[in-house]
Parts: C-alpha cells; structure tokens; sequence
C-alpha cells in the first residue's frame, strides 16, 4: 500500500508541474467569492504552472484558463495532493 | 430604444464582437480587463433600431473592482442581453452565464472564439448547449467576425428560459455548470502547441525575468530606431521640401516681420524657417505634432499593439507583482503604467480595474509623475538628446532614470502613508496568440487618429496662446513672482517659467520652448524633468479630477509639486 501524504498542503507548497485538489479551509469570504469566481474552488483539479522568484505570484492551471495569484493567497489555498510520503 | 448589453466574463472577446456588431472599432487586446468604461454603439437589430453598450468583463455578479462594479450596475438598464462566452473556458464563463439568467433578461447566448476550440482539442455540442441553457445559442468568432450574421439573425429570438433556476448557493450553481458542461462538451488529445513552449519559457522564474527585460529594453530600441526612422526620412523632408516654401513664400506676403508674420510664421532665424526654433503656429505648431510627436507615437503604439494582442502584458504583471507592492500596488498595476507610456489619459482610465482606492490612487499619482506620455519623451529625445545643441543621449539617460527614481521613491512613501489595502494579484492569464495584422493595424489607426483629432488642435492652440501672451508680455509678470524658485532652487533661467507653464496645456509643444531658450545641457535636463513630473496636462488633469474627487485630487497635486521642488533641487544641486 501506497502512504499519501494526508497533511494538506498550500498551493505555495506544491512543486512545478504537480497537480492537487482544492481543499476545504480557504480563508476569508471575500477572497472565497473571488477564487470561486476565477473557478478555484474546493474539490476542483488544479495544477501548479509557474511560480514566480521572492514570493512571487504563483500561477495555476485549473480547468482550461490560467490565473495567477499573490503568494499570501496562495498559502491561503489548501489543497491535498497524491503526493508519496518520502 | 432597445438597449443590448454586450455581457461577459473579461477577454472574451465582447470588444471585438461589438465591432464587428456596429461597425464601429474599439480597442480589443488580449488582456482582461481593456474595457474599463462602456462605449455605446447603435445598429439595426431585427427591423428596430438598438443601442449596444460594451460591458466590461466581469467574472460574477459581486463586484470586487470599479470595472466590474461599472458591469453589475448597467444590468439594470438593460432590455436584451448579449452573453459572451468563451468557447475554450465553458465552466467558469457558465457560471456568469447562469447568474444572469436568474436576472430574468431576455438573452442570447455568443459562443466567442470558436475558432480556438478546434486546435485546442475541445469539442462543443453548441445545439445541445441551447437547449439546456433555453436561450439561443450562436458560435462567433469575433475577430474575423464568423457567425455575427447569425448573431443579429437570430437576436429576436433572445429570451428568458421557460425554466429559470435559482440557485441558493454557488455550490449548487456550480454543480449545474458542470452537469452542463458533461454534457456539452469533450475533449480530445492535442500536441504541445509552440505556444506552449513560449508560455513556459517567459513563466520560467528566472528566464521569465531574462525575457522581460530583453521585451522592455527591446522596445525602447525599437521605438526609438522608428521613431527616429520616420522623422529623418519621411517627417522631415517632407516639411523640408514641401511645406517650408509655402511658408517662405506667406512670409515674404506678411512682409517679413510684425505681429501677424510672428504669430502665423514665427521668427525667421538667419533668414530661414527654423521649425524647432521659429515657433510660428503654422511653423513650430504643425511641426511639433506631425513631425516630431507623431512618428514616436506610431512607434510606440505598434509594439504596444503587439504585445497587448499577443498577450504578454498579464505574464508581465505576474513578474513584476512582488516589486509592485513595494509601491503600494500590484503587478496588474504595470498596466495602466504601460498605457500611459502612450498617453496618460488612458492609463489613468485603466486604473479602474485595480480593486482598491488606495492602488487607484497610488497608480494615478505615480504616473503623473513618473510617467512620461510619448509626445513628450518624443520631444525629450529631440530636444535633450540634440548633440547639435550641446545635449546627448546621456542627458535623456539622466532624465529617465530621474524619472524613475521619483516614481520609485514616491510609490514607497505613498505605500507606506495612504492609508487602506492593497490586495493580493488575483489575474487570468490569457493564452498567447497571434494577433491577425488586420486588428494590429486597425487598432494603430484608431490610436493615431485619436491622437491627430485631440492633440494637434491643442498643440496648435498652445503655440497660438503662448505667441498672444509673449506679445502682451504676461509672462514675463508671472516669471518675475515665481523666479525664487525657478532660479534660486531650480537654477533655471526666468524664461523657463512659461515653458513649465505652458506645459499645463500640451507638455509637447512646452518642451518645444524649452528648445528654443537656449539653455545648457544640465539646465534642459532639470527643466525637462520637472516639466514631466509636475502637474499633469489639461486632459489628464481634467479625468484625475473626475476618477479621484476634489479631495483626492488636491492631495495628488501637493504631491507632485513636492516631488518637483524636491527632485528639481536635488538635480541642480548634483549635476
């Protein structure tokens, strides 16, 4: 049996090119209207596209659109990846 | 009348289907958020004449900028509604579309970008979409204008579903886009597009950085070899051989000298027409404009037309967000200051898509600052980097990095005292195209244009006023009471007081004066710098008044006029 790795992780956390689910645990309503808007909302799909240097924007691939969003933010988003423990 | 929104998320296209819907171009780029007003067109719908208004695009029904605040209070007004949808994101642009079903508006559904869907291996059932969605539904691509005849064709068709559904939570709303979603469309396997490539080396942490330097020192290079192209073999030989006999020969008419000869034809200099020297209005007047200004800004305006449409600004945004909030602002921001490279009147309009009142108002003072508009870095380059009189590139080097500096300084004084928030980057990133050269060119001509129609009757008016009031000798009052400190802090000559003042009509035709006094290199590096940093022009100063408010604007001001007593000082001091 495989160990996932079941601590959520921020999308700040994910590496380059891994993919996760949206979590639960979002902070702050206005920010959830706003991801939820964009379509980052919990249980969605997202993969992380890019990340910028001196926390920096992080960009995400969900559905078929890019957003890009500040690295506060970022860590505000909880997501739960397939991750192998190490 | 009818009234028809043209409603959306941001970048779907609503500007260029409005376009093509009224015959009327508007600027489209491919970055949200270019429309930021509505412009209003009128055309033929069904046999009854419709006024179409261009929403901004908004992502929800719960404003989170001015922009999108704009969208959500037009649909009141609203009699038919055009829903824009981009046919490569259904599930995030279904979501608006399901929200604004629930407003119970007669609708008419335009699958935008259709063309897109093919090589991005996302196959849509549109028929199947109509029919879940109760309202019709048209494929469009806006740009070439494919399927706009059906558009209007079947635009009486426009209706509230039978059905409508409200949903009591945005879970619950979701859930349906999915559901139809499921239904309607499929995906099928697709290569690594070149697109692809580009996009993941300009998003590469380092060589993102790499590439936008490369793109901004580029663009200088560019603007500049243009520019400069244009002037020495088309502008200035045409004034050359054509104009300046015409002129000659009103001169020896007007019988060499006096008033009307000095108004109309300026001072012959050695005998000759001298067009950066004689400031007659039809001499300098028309030369300012069409040959010094107006081949920078077709420079200018080309590469920015490009990297718009391309989609290169958001990927910008991105790498200069961490830098940007060091000012108080956030990447999105470079913007707004971008477009004011151009002219600072729609930069300052472009600012409406920042979220907060405090970036609004740090984005609108620092361009007015730091920001200089291409006609007057076009009179800049002419005038401060003239090696003829004793200027170089160097001097103009200065000149910008002082600018610089002062946008610099002043954005981290300002992050720190306004006070309110300054939210985190929350943007789409479009995917790169390539812009048809058709939309490239027509958006270059619209920009032109508007700049011919606006600017020349003003820099024409300027030189007239500026010779009316040398004759009545009022600036020479006004240089007396300010000379403390045009003189004492500035170390500038009094005749530079009525450039500086001038300025406040057309920075352009002000920088033509300074020309033509006859100052040292560092005297037209100080007056230069102070002349683009302190109070906007007329135009700019007139929309700031309306996006900020008279207490806002008050303040804007004293900051300028601190930032320009101060930098002017520390550059006379320095250099």
């Amino acid at each position: 049996m495989t160990e996932y790795q079941n601590e959520p992780l921020s999308v700040a956390q994910m590496r380059t090119g891994e993919s996760a689910r949206v979590g639960g645990g979002v902070g702050g309503p206005g920010l959830v209207r706003r991801l939820d808007a964009m379509g980052i909302r919990p249980g969605k799909p997202v993969t992380k596209v890019s990340s910028t240097l001196f926390h920096g924007p992080v960009t995400l691939s969900v559905n078929s659109s890019r957003v890009a969003v500040g690295f506060g933010m970022a860590r505000r988003i909880l997501v739960r990846t397939d991750r192998h423990l190490p | 009348m009818t009234r028809v929104l043209l409603v959306g998320n941001p970048n779907v296209g609503k500007s260029a289907l409005f376009s093509r819907l009224t015959g009327t171009h508007i600027i489209t780029s491919n970055y949200p958020g270019t429309t930021v007003g509505f412009t209003k067109g009128y055309l033929k719908l069904g046999g009854v004449q419709a006024e179409i208004i261009d929403v901004p695009g908004t992502y929800s029904l719960e404003p989170s900028s001015r922009a999108e605040e704009v969208a959500v209070n037009m649909l009141k007004d609203g009699d038919v509604l055009i829903n824009a949808v981009d046919a490569t994101n259904l599930e995030r642009n279904l979501n608006l579309t399901l929200q604004l079903l629930e407003r119970r508006i007669p609708m008419i559904v335009a699958l935008n970008m259709w063309d897109d869907t093919k090589h991005r291996g996302i196959n849509v059932d549109a028929a199947k979409l109509e029919e879940l969605l109760d309202v019709p539904v048209v494929t469009t691509v806006g740009i070439t204008g494919q399927g706009i005849r059906e558009l209007v064709g079947r635009f009486s068709e426009a209706r509230v579903p039978k059905d409508v559904r409200t949903y009591s939570s945005s879970d619950e709303r979701w859930a349906r886009v999915g559901d139809i979603v499921g239904q309607v469309q499929s995906l099928s396997h697709r290569h690594h597009t070149w697109y692809e490539r580009i996009e993941d080396a300009t998003s590469h942490p380092v060589g993102g950085i790499i590439i936008a330097l490369l793109v901004l020192f580029g663009t200088f290079w560019f603007v500049r070899f243009a520019g400069e192209g244009i002037i020495n073999y088309v502008a200035s030989p045409l004034f050359g051989f054509l104009w300046t006999p015409v002129l000659l020969k009103l001169s020896t008419l007007l019988g060499g000298g006096g008033l009307w000869h000095n108004i109309l034809v300026g001072q012959l200099i050695g005998g000759q027409i001298d067009y950066t020297q004689s400031f007659g209005f039809l001499s300098t007047g028309l030369y300012i404009p069409l040959a010094e200004v107006l081949p920078y800004v077709i420079a200018f305006y080309f590469v920015l037309g490009i990297l718009e449409d391309v989609g290169y600004l958001p990927r910008l945004a991105v790498l200069m967000d961490t830098f940007m909030h060091r000012l108080g602002l956030h990447g999105y921001a470079i913007i707004p200051t971008i477009l004011a490279f151009g002219c600072n009147v729609p930069g300052i309009l472009a600012t409406r898509v920042l979220e907060s009142r405090k970036q609004r108002f740090i984005a609108m003072t620092l361009i007015s600052i730091g920001v200089p508009c291409a006609a007057l870095q076009a009179m800049i380059i002419g005038v401060v980097g003239n090696a003829d009189a004793g200027g170089g590139i160097g001097y103009v080097a200065i000149v910008y990095a002082s600018l610089f500096i002062a946008w610099i300084v002043t954005g981290i004084i300002l992050n720190r005292t306004v006070k309110g928030f300054n939210p985190e980057l929350l943007i789409e990133i479009p995917p790169y195209r390539l812009p048809p050269w058709r939309i490239i060119g027509q958006k270059l001509w619209l920009r032109i244009s508007g700049f011919i129609k606006e600017a020349l009757p003003i820099i024409l008016g300027t030189v007239l006023v500026v010779n009316v009031l040398y004759f009545l000798g009022v600036f020479h009052a006004i240089g007396n009471f300010l000379s403390p400190v045009v003189t004492g802090l500035w170390g500038l000559p009094k005749d530079t007081i009525t450039a500086l003042l001038v300025g406040f009509l057309r920075k352009d035709a002000a920088m033509g004066m300074l020309g033509t006094l006859g100052l040292t290199a560092k005297q037209l590096v100080v007056s230069s710098t102070i002349l683009a940093m302190f109070f906007p022009c007329v135009a700019t100063f007139v929309l700031l008044a309306r996006e900020l408010g008279a207490r806002d604007l008050l303040k804007a001001t004293g900051i300028m006029l601190a930032a320009v007593l101060i930098m002017g000082a520390l550059q006379n001091l320095i250099l």
